[in-house]
């Protein structure tokens, strides 16, 4: 149970993290802007939402997903669980309930990620709905998904990872030109938006425990890295949802023009 | 009062949705495949509803808090017309949000250890407290320039992509000639400066800008600052690793 004591660590750790964001806003709010906030009051009760929000969400996590998380992390990465003798190296196959879980997880802890959900309201709002939020927020999980997927299998070969982020981002440079225009500001953003509360914890503890299994990799070289792989897929998988979207509109619409009693 | 409840109700249901597939995930893996009962039910019942309690106050908070004061601030920052302060105010936004990210702190001391290991910075606590620390600086100020750059972007329209891509273009050319130490770190700062306060605020300002300036579309220019906050720590962490 987590007691009185963790919860006023917490408390203190995340108005640490807050402190200097409401400094900055208040600051240039009172001082700079001088104009009086419209229902000063709702935003108020609203910043005490989201700092008590993020105090039982970290208390929370810390409980009950990272601790099960990280084991099994260590439980997948295990040797004996792959079946390695020690000092041979197993072939890339022979891991495949770690990418599997890699996968799971990639998807799992993002579509719970707080800050894509945030960006996915503003986006659907301002889009009308066109660019739904749940939609964005499964593009985006997908390309974190796989992201990992191949940040695991990169570990487990011991490729550069140079190699891997560079022909990514030539993927993010041409998807750009034949993407719709409207979605592409929010593919790069959803780039960022994706590595934070809960995916960081869960992912780094699967990139560390698998380099210190597989004989040959540091834990501090090729342990970093997993991360860059989750910010650089989702571009190109919320791009490639756009697309996908488009173009099954355009295949309706003339689907449509062609036999207009069935639809 | 009813009225509230019923909103209370309705984003817990949306919270249950939010965190199935995690939990999900963990029981389908540790159930069937590693084949092991679930250590401590009860705690981790207990946690997964501090979890989903949390998340609901948080998005409601979000909607109430940061969304209509990010936002607020943008269109007071329009009408006021002085760029220099909007500057300022961005990117102490960055900054400000950046330096005391516990994951950036944690990476930089990492980083530190590598460095040290790989004999780059001597192996005493000073100098890897003081390459640390430099770090963490580096960082934060490559974010503040970020948000600097992306508000400059919505104000005159600049497309966004031509700016990400040359950013990418330099972080391949930067990726030649930096120490190959410095590489993985460089990539992994970019994603960890994002923080679930900092995106939701940033967010607002960008399409809060974009929406009271005449001639922008807040879909088109409003988004993208993330994206910047995310390209230029590479950047400068590799520039950093150059010049160290």
């Amino acid at each position: 149970m987590p007691g009185l004591d963790t919860f006023i660590e917490v408390s203190l750790d995340t108005l640490r993290d807050v402190f200097p964001i409401a400094a900055i806003l208040m600051f240039f709010q009172f001082a700079v802007l001088r104009k009086p906030l419209a229902n000063p009051r709702r935003l108020m009760v609203g910043f005490v939402y989201v700092f008590i929000g993020l105090v039982l969400f970290l208390i929370g996590l810390e409980q009950a997903l990272f601790p099960i998380g990280r084991l099994m992390a260590a439980q997948f990465t295990d040797p004996a669980f792959v079946g390695a003798e020690p000092g041979i190296a197993v072939p890339w196959q022979d891991y495949y309930w770690v990418y599997a879980f890699a996968f799971a997880v990639g998807f799992g802890t993002t579509i719970a990620e707080p800050s894509l959900i945030a960006v996915a309201i503003k986006a659907s709002e301002l889009s009308g709905g066109a660019i739904g939020a749940w939609g964005l927020r499964i593009a985006v999980a997908i390309g974190v998904a796989v992201g990992i997927t191949l940040g695991v299998f990169r570990i487990v070969v011991g490729a550069p990872i140079h190699y891997f982020i560079i022909s990514g981002y030539v993927v993010v440079v041409v998807q750009t030109f034949f993407a719709p225009k409207l979605i592409v500001p929010l593919a790069y953003d959803s780039g960022g938006v994706t590595t934070s509360t809960v995916t960081v914890p869960l992912v780094a503890a699967l990139g560390l425990g698998l380099a210190e299994t597989i004989p040959g990799r540091s834990p501090l070289i090729d342990g970093f890295g997993l991360i860059a792989f989750a910010s650089l897929f989702p571009i190109i998988s919320v791009m490639a949802y756009a697309q996908l979207a488009e173009w099954r509109a355009a295949r309706a619409t003339e689907n449509s023009k062609e036999s207009p009693d069935e639809i | 009062m009813l009225e509230w409840f019923n909103s209370l109700f309705r984003l817990l249901l949306g919270s249950v949705r939010d965190l199935a597939p995690i939990v999900l995930v963990i029981a389908f893996f540790e159930l069937a495949v590693l084949q092991q009962s679930i250590p401590n039910l009860f705690s981790m019942i207990v946690g997964l509803l501090l979890v989903l309690l949390g998340l609901t106050l948080f998005i409601q908070g979000l909607e109430m808090g940061l969304f209509p004061l990010g936002e607020s601030m943008a269109h007071a920052f329009a009408r006021k017309g002085s760029l220099l302060w909007l500057l300022l105010f961005a990117f102490a936004l960055g900054f400000g949000t950046t330096v005391a990210e516990p994951a950036l702190i944690a990476i930089a001391e990492e980083a530190s250890e590598v460095a040290a290991q790989a004999n780059f910075i001597g192996k005493t606590a000073e100098a890897q407290e003081s390459y640390a620390f430099g770090l963490r600086m580096t960082v934060a100020i490559s974010v503040g320039a970020a948000i600097v750059i992306g508000v400059f972007r919505i104000l005159k329209g600049w497309p966004v992509h031509y700016m990400i891509a040359g950013g990418y273009v330099i972080v391949v050319i930067m990726t030649a000639i930096a120490p190959r130490q410095i590489i993985g770190i460089a990539y992994d700062a970019g994603g960890v400066t994002t923080s679930t306060i900092t995106v939701p605020l940033v967010t607002a300002l960008g399409v809060g800008l974009a929406s009271s300036i005449k001639g922008r579309n807040p879909m088109v220019d409003g988004f993208g600052l993330i994206a910047f906050a995310s390209l230029t720590p590479m950047i400068f962490v590799m520039l950093y690793g150059i010049l160290i």
